[in-house]
This record gives structure tokens, sequence and C-alpha cells, in this order.
């Protein structure tokens, strides 16, 4: 079934067009300055910034209200569902007295005698138990992280600011995001250069 | 904090700054990047006459691989009882070299060593490439690597056999593609905000289509890079009982069966140790080669190596210990085979290879205590690359060893390599060289955003002239 796309609802959600503000942009030297200008523009009653750095900077993240990071919760959740699927896969493969219960299910396991070792033990599944538990917490923090933070992507409104591409070599990005409350292109702008910012813009969606 | 060393130039002596000369953010971007982005055709001629020559020997190695499946392994020298012969000393040889990389990717990021980043990124890349090595030699050792998809639980119709868990063999496949794995997952998340740096920079159509496909949109907003960070902490902190499993369990492969020599509890630890003590000393010779051919000496600094060298140094002599903890023991413990065993080692027709390998194990990397020696570039190439010949030897000697003189003299022999061994082992030398060399020429060799991250916090340690004045 084809859904119809109106390009004028697309754009809406993603905060696309021609008439849409991103946001206030401006750009520091340095990450001392622009955690600084961060806080200030904090304390101006701001709460839409984001910065974008070459690096972490230290202490942005308190400055500018940047939320604790959930990774963690997702993850441990993939890596306790990794152990269960390893504890699962050996139980299965050697369980030998419940073949003729898996079998209704057209599953059957192939229990191995092997110098009489049970056909299912806590001890011997350890190693196997730990690797798929590493493995799966790896794929979970991978994807989450890049999951949680929208990426990948191809195109993002900050692309239009014109040192945005200095962003990963030696600039630091102040940005006052144009969904927030108090916004207002000119004041936001004004505010901007009243912290200290250069190059301040008015920027596109 | 400048203060300090200014009242103390002694701080300056212990604690020398990482980046030298003083650079700007944007320095350290043309500096490394710089590195990788001449077009193809500008490329030095004596990086295609190396790629020549390790790519030639890497042909040798697919053919001595086709001329194995196609014939059997019987072309490789193993025998009965020496079942187990040069592909597994490769294959353990391998593996052990790739720890390095995650020792310094993981262990000491969980340390806050500062050290550590100007080389996690080639001992990241060096890991994978090492462990891509090893896999070869038990896929090959198969004698039917198409069918390696039985090593895996995967549900298949022309056997109804599942794998016997209770094998460290299964144990050892699911430990060294996990280890595969995620050490690739923690190498390119490393590498992404890397990678939107040289897609901002990139001139050429093709370098901003593959670097923009690559860095996933990385922009380096702070809510980015919080997440980041924590994923950056949970892959770090996941790798580093990883790799010390790994090891384990490859060493479990030997410690689980009765073979006198083999059946110790001390392996999984001497496994580790000796495995980071060679893989430190692959990573030296890398970054020097590195360090001389790119002139990287203000990033890799004689701080960088002299720690190197000093892990070299613990390694070694835990390396020696357990040495000495095996003879003891086998004394120790009153069993004739196990006695017999050691001796046989030391003085038995494998003498050779045994002190060969006390000699670049132990002696040897005992010259790092000296101050002098462990800062002189020629004295660390030549122990990097005698302290990789020694671990070769130390696996070589626990399979020979043990597997010639087992139990019941009517079933001891002897190995001798055959010419496709000794061709298969070159040949993944010539793998792992091209494997690096590609990368080196392609990718960036030092991670860019933690190395400005270090000079962020160096800035106000090192007063400009302080950085000047080292440099």
């Amino acid at each position: 079934m084809a859904v119809p796309i109106d390009i004028d609802t697309l754009r809406d959600k993603l905060g696309i067009g021609d008439d849409k503000v991103y946001g206030a942009m401006g750009e520091f030297a340095e990450p001392e300055d622009l955690v600084k200008a961060g806080r200030k523009i904090r304390e101006m009653g701001y709460t839409r910034i984001d910065a974008m750095s070459p690096f972490p900077v230290h202490g942005i993240d308190d400055a500018i209200g940047v939320p604790a990071s959930k990774l963690g919760w997702i993850v441990i959740f993939f890596s306790l569902t990794g152990t269960a699927a390893a504890l699962l896969l050996q139980w299965y493969a050697g369980a030998g007295p419940l073949n003729t219960f898996l079998l209704k299910f057209g599953l059957s396991g192939y229990p191995l005698t092997i110098g009489g070792k049970p056909f299912f033990d806590l001890s011997y599944s350890i190693p196997v138990d730990f690797e798929l538990t590493i493995l799966f917490t790896a794929f979970a923090t991978f994807i989450g992280m890049f999951a949680i933070n929208g990426l990948p992507r191809l195109y993002h409104p900050s692309m239009n600011y014109r040192n945005a591409h200095r962003a990963t070599d030696d600039r630091f990005l102040l940005v006052i995001e144009a969904d927030d409350p108090n916004f207002s292109p000119a004041k936001a702008a004004d505010d901007l250069r009243s912290v200290g910012a250069r190059d301040v813009e008015v920027v596109e969606g | 904090m400048s203060a300090i060393v200014q009242q103390d130039p002694a701080l300056l002596e212990t604690n020398p700054p990482l980046v030298l000369g003083n650079p700007s953010y944007h320095d350290l971007s043309e500096r490394i990047s710089t590195i990788i982005e001449p077009e193809i055709g500008q490329t030095p001629m004596k990086y295609w006459i190396t790629l020549g020559v390790t790519a030639s020997i890497t042909g040798l190695l697919g053919a001595m691989l086709t001329y194995l499946a196609v014939t059997g392994i019987g072309v490789w020298g193993n025998n009965r009882p020496v079942g187990w012969a040069w592909d597994i000393t490769n294959f353990v040889f391998w593996i052990g070299i790739g720890h390095a990389g995650t020792l310094i990717s993981a262990i000491l990021f969980l340390f806050r060593q500062k050290w550590r980043t100007s080389i996690n990124r080639s001992a990241e890349a060096m890991t994978l490439f090492a462990v891509m090595c090893a896999g070869i030699f038990p896929l090959f050792h198969t004698g039917r690597p198409w069918r390696a998809y039985w090593l895996f639980p995967v549900p298949n119709t022309d056997h109804n056999v599942w794998q016997n868990f209770r094998s460290p063999l299964v144990w050892d496949v699911f430990a060294v593609s996990t280890y595969f794995t995620v050490s690739l997952l923690f190498w390119f998340t490393g590498l992404v905000p890397d990678l939107a740096t040289l897609r901002d920079r990139a001139v050429t159509k093709i370098r901003q289509w593959v670097f923009g496909f690559f860095s996933l949109g990385w922009r380096g907003s702070a809510r980015h890079w919080r997440n980041y960070e924590a994923a950056y902490l949970i892959l770090a902190g996941i790798s580093t009982p990883l790799v010390l499993s790994v090891h384990s369990v490859v060493s479990f492969d030997f410690a689980t069966s009765v073979i006198p020599g083999w059946h110790t509890t001390i392996f999984p630890p001497y496994f580790v140790a000796g495995a980071i003590f060679s893989g430190f000393a692959c990573v030296m010779t890398l970054l020097l080669i590195a360090r001389w051919t790119l002139n990287l000496q203000d990033l890799i600094t004689m701080k960088h190596l002299e720690n190197m060298n000093k892990i070299i140094l613990v390694t070694g002599s835990i390396v020696g210990y357990a040495y000495c903890t095996e003879f003891f023991i086998a004394w120790y413990s009153g069993n004739i085979y196990e006695r017999f065993t050691f001796l046989n080692r030391a003085f038995g027709p494998y003498w050779w290879a045994a002190w060969s390998m006390y000699t670049c194990n132990v002696f040897i990397p005992q010259l790092y205590w000296f101050k002098k020696l462990r800062t002189n570039l020629w004295v660390m190439f030549i122990i990097s690359i005698t302290t990789n010949i020694g671990m070769w030897f130390e696996r070589f000697v626990i399979i020979a060893t043990s597997l010639t003189r087992d139990f019941l003299p009517s079933s001891w022999w002897f190995f001798h390599p055959t010419w496709v061994d000794m061709c298969t082992f070159l040949g993944t030398i010539g793998l792992f060289l091209t494997l690096f060399l590609v990368f080196a020429r392609f990718l960036p060799l030092i991670a860019i955003s933690e190395v400005k991250g270090v000079r962020a916090t160096e800035k106000h340690v090192f007063p400009a002239e302080a950085g000047e004045m080292v440099a």
C-alpha cells in the first residue's frame, strides 16, 4: 500500500524549509570561552541550547544543561539478553532429556555423550555466556549510541552555518535553537554576541 | 598550573608534554590529515615499493592456502603426535599480538592514561589485522575451510550435530569472533569524529562521499558527545575483561587437556601477560617505523615510547616469573611426567628453541631497567623484534616439547616444518603489513579529536615557552 507523501508535512516534521529557522549560531576559539558563554546564555533563560566542538569539552554538559546519557539503561537490557541467549543456546544444544518435548515443536538438540560429562552444566557454559554477553553489549552500545543521537543522517540544518565545517576542526560553536520558548531571531543573535560569540548568524532550517 | 611548572622545572623531566611544538587545534588537524590527504598519484614511490613487496608476500599466502585447500593439511609438517604444530603456534602468536591494541585502547583509557591517545588508533588497527592473520590458521587447520560455518551454532541440514559446548575449542570460536567484532566496533566508534573532520576538509568529490558516508553525519554536538563518551566508556569497560578472557580461553585449549606441560592452572594469567608483552613489542616496531617515515616525533614522543618500554619490562618480568613458577611446580608437584617435560624443555631436543625464548623474553627486556637504554631508539627497535621472536618461540616450545614427548616413549616423535609451513607464516606477516600500510595511507593514524583533547588540558599546564623548549 502506497502512503502518499506530503512534502510540506514532511518538511514541517523535519523542521526544514525556506521559512524555517533552525536557530542562532556563533563561534568561539577556545573551549573555556564556550563553557563560560554557554552558562551565561542558560542564565538568560534559554533552555534549548546546543554546542558543537571538535572534541568533548569539559564542563559543557553542566553549563548548557545536557541531560545525562540514558545509554547505560538500554545497554544493560541487551547485555542480559546476551547472557540469556547463551544459556538457552547451550542448554538447548545439549539438552538430551528434553528432546521429546522440544521435538513436538520441530526442534531437536543433539545430546553428545563425551567423557560422561553432563549434557548441560552452568560451569562449562560460563565462557560462552561471558562472550555472548559482551557481544550483545557491544552491539547495543554501538547501535544504541548512534540511534539516540539520531545518526546516521545526511542533513542537519546546522550545516547551513558558515563555519559549520570548523566545528570538527578548531572552532567551538554555540546554538540557541528556534524551538526554545524564549527564541526570537534578532534577540537570540544579540544575546550570543553579548557573551562574546563571533560570526553570529541566524541559521535557516 | 603553569606556575607549578615554572616553580619546579623537574616536573618537565618526569611529566613532559605529550604533544610537542605548541600546536593549535587546527595545526593538529592539518598535521594528521595531511599525511593521508594527497592524491593517490602523489604517494611517495617508497610507499608503493614497500606495498608491492608486502602484497607479493600476501600473494604467496594466497598460493599456500590454495595449495593446502586442494591437497590437504599433509602439506604442513603436522604429524602424529604433533597434531598442533606451526599453525596453532602462529594462531596463538597473532592473537597475542592483538592484545596490546585492546590494552592500550581500553585498559589505559579506564586508568586515565593520557599518553595512550597518540598510539591507540594504530594499536587498535594492529589488533584487527593481527586477529585476521590469527583466524587463518585454525580455519585452514580444519582441512575443509568451506565447512567453517560448522564451528558456529547455525542450524543446518548437512549434519544434525550441534557443537560440543564442553570443549574449549568451541569457547575459542566464541571468544575470538567476539573479540574481533568488539574490537572493530570500538575502533570504528573512535574513528567517527575523525572521519567527520576529514569529511569537512575534503576537497575531492570521492573523499566527500566516502568520508561523508562513513562519518554518519557526525557534527560534534554536545548532546552527541555526552552519549558518545558514555558509549566509549562502556566499550572500554567491556573490552577490558574481554581481552583478559580471550587469551585465557586460548590457554584453556591447552590447560584443559591432560598433556604434561599443558595441564596447569597458571596458563591463563601467564598467557595474558605474554600476549600483552608481545603485542606491545609489535606496536613498538610499527610505531617506530611510522614515526621515522612520517616524522611524527612531536606526537609520538619519547615519553610515549618510554612508557611502552616500561610496560614491556613489566610484562616481560611477569612472563619470566611464570617460567620460574612452572619449573618450581614441576619439581614441587612430584609428578614425574611434569618434571621430565620441563627438564626436556630446557635440555631436550628443543633446547635451542627454549633458550631462545628465555633469552628474548626474560633476559633481554631487563635492559629496560636503564633509562639510557629504554630511551634509545635503536635499542627499542631491536628489543621490539627480539621480543616477538621470543614470544613466537614460547608458543612453539609449549606445543612442540609437550606433544613430541608425552607419557609413552613409543609415541615420541619429532616435528619438522615444511616449506609450506614457512611460506604460510611468512605470508601472514605480509598480509599484516599490507593491511597496516593501506590503513596508514587512507585513515588517520592518530586519533585527531583525542589528541586535541589532550592538547586542551596541556595548554594550561605547559606555557608556550615550555612546549617550545622541549620540542
